[in-house]
């Protein structure tokens, strides 16, 4: 009998996770394993920790038990997209992203084609402060063409977005794991993936 | 390299377009030194004697009025958040938010000693040497405030605590900074000690509050 081959190596392994905050589980002894190419979507009512785990996964917050563990271990591996914009209103829209492009190391495509692509071409040369939280939102988007990561942590990505923005990210997604990456998604809403993915539903915290 | 050039970039950027904030501070530690002849009377001796004093507590009470600024728009607009997944370590990026907040906070005071010079009658030498004094000081003061700015980012109505914080810490560079200028010709042993309390903050500073911004998650 042939051996089963060794699972290939994941993008992003959260091992026997177990968090606590405010008095209440909102998660215990949980494992999530994202794989090249895999998406996995997190569902769960409001305060059932989505948001918590995504943090949690990303490294900011520390869980009680368990641990996380990156492809490469300390290389800077992942983009996350949080209700924080991220966004500053006094520098263009321009600005912005190419800030962000030189932070996490233009590894992706050039910050104009970005802009394009999230449909804000035509705004690059105004303040980021006039966006639209909808706007906002795609530039939020845009961050994530401009430097190649293989992991996306996505925090509810449609908030304020509208169903072309929503297809968007579908379609952002999709390519995202068409290239071998790996995303964690938490959204209330129902995204028209067509790539590989698992849903994981958090409960309501103990 | 390039992305620590590029976060003293922004960050001297945003300060020119929001303009008036990087003034107040100027504003106050002329204010300081202005007010001091009026309490302690129009005694030139005296206002002369006191004068390397008098701009050191002014330029330390303004550098920690701003502390707060530090990280403060970052963690609120979910920067800070973002910045510990940069490609160069939260080390660096706090090194270089010390330097555009040195660059912003702390230069333009130096700009504005020749005020406080004629306000506390200071003679031109030792206008030089408090110029100096400044210079060579105050980096030490924005690290040492990297530390209680990182301390109380996370929270919401911290903006006085991380001065109370980092105020004994702080002590030995006024003192150091007031002997450098008082020194007679010849000896510069206070001004070497400000020098080397400097580097030394400078160069571990960033360590310990990248370290406190990682746990300020929590």
């Amino acid at each position: 009998m042939a051996p089963i081959p060794p699972p290939p190596p994941a993008l992003l392994m959260g091992s026997d996770l177990t968090l606590t905050r405010g008095g209440r589980t909102l998660f215990e002894a949980l494992t999530v394993r994202l794989g090249a190419g895999e998406v996995l979507v997190v569902e769960g009512p409001n305060g059932a920790g989505k948001s918590s785990l995504l943090l949690t996964l990303a490294g900011v917050l520390h869980p009680d038990s368990g641990r996380v563990a990156g492809a490469e271990a300390d290389a800077p591996h992942l983009h996350f997209l949080g209700y924080g914009a991220a966004v500053k209103t006094r520098l263009t829209v321009a600005e912005n992203l190419a800030f962000w492009r030189t932070m996490y190391g233009p590894s992706g495509i050039d910050a104009a084609a970005a802009l394009d692509r999230v449909g804000l071409a035509h705004t690059a040369e105004l303040d980021a402060g006039v966006l639209s939280a909808g706007q906002t939102r795609r530039l939020g988007l845009a961050r994530l063409l401009v430097s190649r990561r293989p992991v996306w942590l996505l925090d509810e990505p449609t908030a304020s977005l509208d169903a072309a923005g929503s297809r968007l990210v579908a379609e952002m997604i999709d390519a995202h794991a068409a290239q071998g990456g790996g995303v964690v998604v938490a959204t209330h809403e129902h995204l028209p993936l067509t790539a590989n993915h698992r849903s994981l539903r958090l409960g309501a915290p103990q | 390299m390039s992305a620590i050039l590029a976060i003293i970039g922004r960050d001297l950027r945003l300060a020119a377009r929001l303009g008036g904030d990087a003034l107040t501070l100027v504003l106050f530690f002329v204010m300081v030194g202005a007010v001091v002849p009026f309490a302690i009377g129009p005694d030139r001796v005296l206002l002369a004697q006191l004068a390397p004093g008098i701009v050191w507590i002014a330029a330390f009470l303004s550098m920690l009025l701003g502390l707060d600024r530090l990280f403060r728009a970052d963690e609120d607009d979910g920067s800070l958040l973002l910045l510990r997944h940069a490609a160069i370590p939260l080390e660096a990026v706090v090194a270089a938010k010390l330097v555009a907040h040195w660059l912003l906070t702390a230069l333009p005071l130096v700009v504005a000693s020749p005020i406080l010079a004629v306000l506390l009658a200071m003679d031109q030498a030792t206008w030089v040497d408090t110029v100096l004094a400044l210079l060579v000081g105050t980096p030490a003061l924005t690290a040492l405030g990297t530390i209680g700015a990182a301390v109380t980012v996370s929270l919401k109505r911290g903006g006085l605590l991380a001065p109370v914080l980092i105020l004994p810490l702080c002590i030995p560079v006024l003192i150091f900074g007031v002997a450098a200028i008082g020194a007679p010709e010849g000896s510069n042993a206070a001004f070497l000690f400000l020098s080397a309390i400097s580097l030394v903050s400078v160069a571990f500073c960033p360590f310990a509050a990248a370290l406190a911004l990682r746990v300020s998650g929590e």
